[in-house]
C-alpha cells in the first residue's frame, strides 16, 4: 500500500469510514490531507481542479448548468498530525438550474495546534439548489482552531443550504463567519450545531442580505456549552426588498461556568419585508430535565440526552 | 413487587400545609384513582412520591416494597422502579421520539420503541423519527410519553391527569396502555378529578384539602364525588365530620 493510500485510510477511518471503495462508482469523492489530495473521484457534470500549496489547496469546484448530481459529493479535508496548518481556499460554483449537495467532514483527530483556515467564495447560479453538510471530528485534546469564511451568492431563484456540525470531540477555538447576499425568490438557511466543553470558545457570525425581492433566509445556531466554555452568536439579516422574509434563531444551553452571548440582529428596510428573531439562552429545562430522571437517567445521562436532542 | 406506602405524609409548601397526614396503602399490581377537587393536594402526593425538587422535605414516609425512599433523589426512585407520566409533558427540541421513548429501557433497540409506540395506537413509521417537539400536539406528546413508560417496565406508575388535553380516542388509547401496564405488574396511580378516569380504577380514594377524605370501591367513591365534591362550594374545605 502506497503512502498516500495509507494516509487515506487512516484519515477516513477517523471518521468512521472504513471501505473507501464502498462509496460507489456513482459517488464524487475528494480527500485532501493537509496540502496534498489523497483521493479523488469525479463523477459527469462536477468539475474539480485543485491547485496544491505549501500549507494547504487551492480548488475550483463547478457543477455544470442543468445537471444534477445525484448523490452527495464527499469531501474530506483534515491533518492527522498533532501541528499544523491547513488552509483550504474553495471557489465554488453552482451553475444556472444544477442540483448538488456536498457532505464534507473535516477531521483532526490527534491535533494539538492545528490551524484549519477555509476561505470560501460561493455561487448559486440562478435557479440552481445546493446543501453543504460540514462535519467536525475532532479530537480530545481542544487543540483545534477552525476559522472557516465564506462569502455566499445566492442568485434568482437558487437555493442555498448550510449545516455545520461540532459535536464530536473538543472544539477548540471556532471562529466562523459566514457573508450571504440572497436576490430575488431565492432561499438561504444555514444551521450550526456546536457542543463546547473545558476552555473552548466559539464565535459565529452569519450575516444574511435580502436584496432581492421574496428572498428568504434563516439563520439557526443550537450551542451546548459546559464547563468553562464561551460562545458569542452574531446572526444578522437585513432586509431591503418587498417581501423578503427572514428569521434568526438562536437556542444555547449553558452548564457549569460556561457562558454564552447572543446578538441577532434584524434590520427591515422595506414595509412589505419582515424578519423575526428568536433567542433562548440558559441551563436545562428543569421539566425535562426531571422527566428523564423520572425513568431513571442520572443527572448527567439525562443532560447529555437533551443536548443530543438540541444539536441533532 | 411494587407495593407502595404512603406514611402519615405531611408536606409544607411555602409555610402552608398542603399535604396533611396522609396514609394510603397502593396495592401491587391494581389500578389506583387518587381523586378530588383541584388543589386538593393530589399531584403534590404525585411529585412527593416520584420526589421531584421542592417536594421532598417531607414528614411521614414513603415506602416502596417495605423499603424507605423518602431520601433518595428522583433518578434513585426511578432505578427502583417508580416513575411518573405528568399532566402536560415536556418538549424536547430536536430529540427523536425512538430516542425518548428508550431512554429508560433495557433494550433501546427501535422494534421496542415501535411496538410501544402501537400500544398507544401512533404509527411507528409516522412517528419514530420526528422530534418530541411543539409540532406534536399535546395528545400525542402524552401518548409519546405513556409509550417511554411501557418500555420502562416500571414497578409504580403515577399518571397526572391522563385526560388532560387530549380527544375522546385518544383518552381510550390511555386507557388501553393503562390496563397494559396493570397486565406486567404495574402498580397504576391515576391522579384525576375527572369520573371517567376514576372508572378506569379497581380502588379510589378521595382527597379534599391535603387529607384522605374517604377510600374504598370506585362506585361509593364516585357517588360520593359526583353528588358532593363536585357542587361543593367550598372547595378544600370540608365540611366537620366529612373526614376519614
Amino acid at each position: 500500500m502506497s503512502k498516500k493510500d495509507e494516509l487515506l485510510k487512516e484519515l477516513l477511518a477517523s471518521i468512521d469510514v472504513t471501505d473507501v471503495h464502498g462509496f460507489g462508482e456513482d459517488v464524487a469523492r475528494l480527500e485532501v490531507h493537509h496540502n496534498q489530495v489523497i483521493g479523488t473521484h469525479l463523477v459527469p457534470g462536477l468539475e474539480v481542479d485543485v491547485n496544491e500549496r505549501p500549507e494547504g489547496i487551492d480548488a475550483k469546484i463547478r457543477v455544470a448548468p442543468g445537471v444534477t448530481i445525484a448523490k452527495p459529493v464527499h469531501v474530506c479535508f483534515g491533518m492527522l498530525p498533532e501541528m499544523g496548518v491547513q488552509e483550504i481556499v474553495l471557489d465554488i460554483s453552482v451553475e444556472e438550474n444544477a442540483n448538488a449537495s456536498i457532505l464534507a467532514h473535516c477531521t483532526f483527530p490527534n491535533a494539538r495546534e492545528v490551524l484549519h483556515k477555509m476561505d470560501a467564495q460561493i455561487t448559486v447560479k440562478a435557479g440552481a439548489t445546493y446543501s453543504y453538510f460540514e462535519r467536525h471530528v475532532h479530537g480530545p485534546y481542544g487543540g483545534v482552531e477552525v476559522v472557516p469564511k465564506a462569502k455566499v451568492t445566492v442568485e434568482e431563484g437558487a437555493r442555498f443550504k448550510t449545516e455545520f456540525e461540532l459535536i464530536k470531540g473538543r472544539c477548540g477555538k471556532i471562529e466562523f463567519d459566514y457573508e450571504t447576499t440572497c436576490l430575488a425568490r431565492s432561499t438561504l438557511e444555514m444551521v450550526a450545531r456546536i457542543s463546547g466543553r473545558e476552555n473552548d470558545t466559539i464565535c459565529i457570525r452569519e450575516s444574511a442580505y435580502l436584496c432581492g425581492e421574496e428572498a428568504r433566509a434563516v439563520l439557526k445556531s443550537n450551542i451546548a456549552l459546559r464547563d468553562d466554555a464561551r460562545a458569542e452568536v452574531y446572526n444578522t439579516i437585513r432586509a431591503d426588498a418587498p417581501h423578503a422574509r427572514g428569521h434568526v434563531d438562536c437556542k444555547e444551553i449553558v452548564q457549569g461556568n460556561a457562558l454564552a452571548k447572543a446578538v441577532p440582529v434584524v434590520e427591515v428596510n422595506h414595509p412589505t419585508a419582515h424578519v423575526t428573531h428568536e433567542a433562548a439562552i440558559g441551563s436545562v429545562d428543569s421539566k425535562q430535565l426531571q422527566t428523564l430522571m423520572s425513568r431513571g437517567l442520572s443527572e448527567d445521562e439525562a443532560v447529555d440526552l437533551i443536548i443530543e436532542g438540541l444539536l441533532s | 413487587m411494587g407495593t407502595l406506602e404512603l406514611k402519615h405524609i405531611t408536606l409544607r409548601l411555602d409555610g402552608k400545609r398542603i399535604l396533611n397526614d396522609l396514609s394510603i396503602d397502593f396495592w401491587e399490581g391494581h389500578i389506583h384513582a387518587l381523586i378530588g377537587p383541584n388543589g386538593a393536594g393530589k399531584s403534590t402526593t404525585a411529585n412527593a412520591i416520584m420526589g421531584l425538587p421542592g417536594y421532598t422535605d417531607i414528614e411521614g414516609d414513603v415506602l416502596l416494597d417495605g423499603q424507605s425512599i423518602k431520601h433518595l433523589p428522583v433518578d434513585e426512585r426511578a432505578q427502583r422502579g417508580i416513575t411518573l407520566a405528568w399532566q402536560e409533558p415536556a418538549r424536547f427540541e430536536g430529540l427523536l421520539v425512538r430516542r425518548f421513548i428508550t431512554a429508560g429501557a433495557k433494550d433501546k433497540s427501535p422494534a421496542k420503541a415501535a411496538a410501544a409506540l402501537e400500544q398507544v395506537g401512533l404509527d411507528p413509521e409516522k412517528y419514530l423519527d420526528r422530534a418530541v417537539d411543539k409540532t406534536l400536539s399535546g395528545g400525542e406528546r402524552k401518548r409519546i410519553e405513556l409509550a417511554s413508560i411501557l418500555t420502562m417496565q416500571p414497578k409504580v406508575v403515577l399518571m397526572d391527569e391522563p385526560d388532560s388535553g387530549i380527544d375522546v380516542d385518544a383518552l381510550d388509547r390511555i386507557f388501553e396502555a393503562t390496563r397494559a401496564l396493570k397486565a406486567n405488574g404495574a402498580t397504576v396511580i391515576q391522579i384525576t378529578h375527572s369520573l371517567a378516569v376514576l372508572k378506569q380504577a379497581e380502588h379510589a380514594f378521595l382527597m379534599c384539602c391535603g387529607k384522605l377524605i374517604d377510600k374504598g370501591p370506585v362506585s361509593k367513591i364516585a357517588e360520593y364525588f359526583e353528588k358532593k365534591c363536585i357542587p361543593c362550594d367550598h372547595v378544600n374545605e370540608p365540611d366537620e365530620g366529612v373526614a376519614a
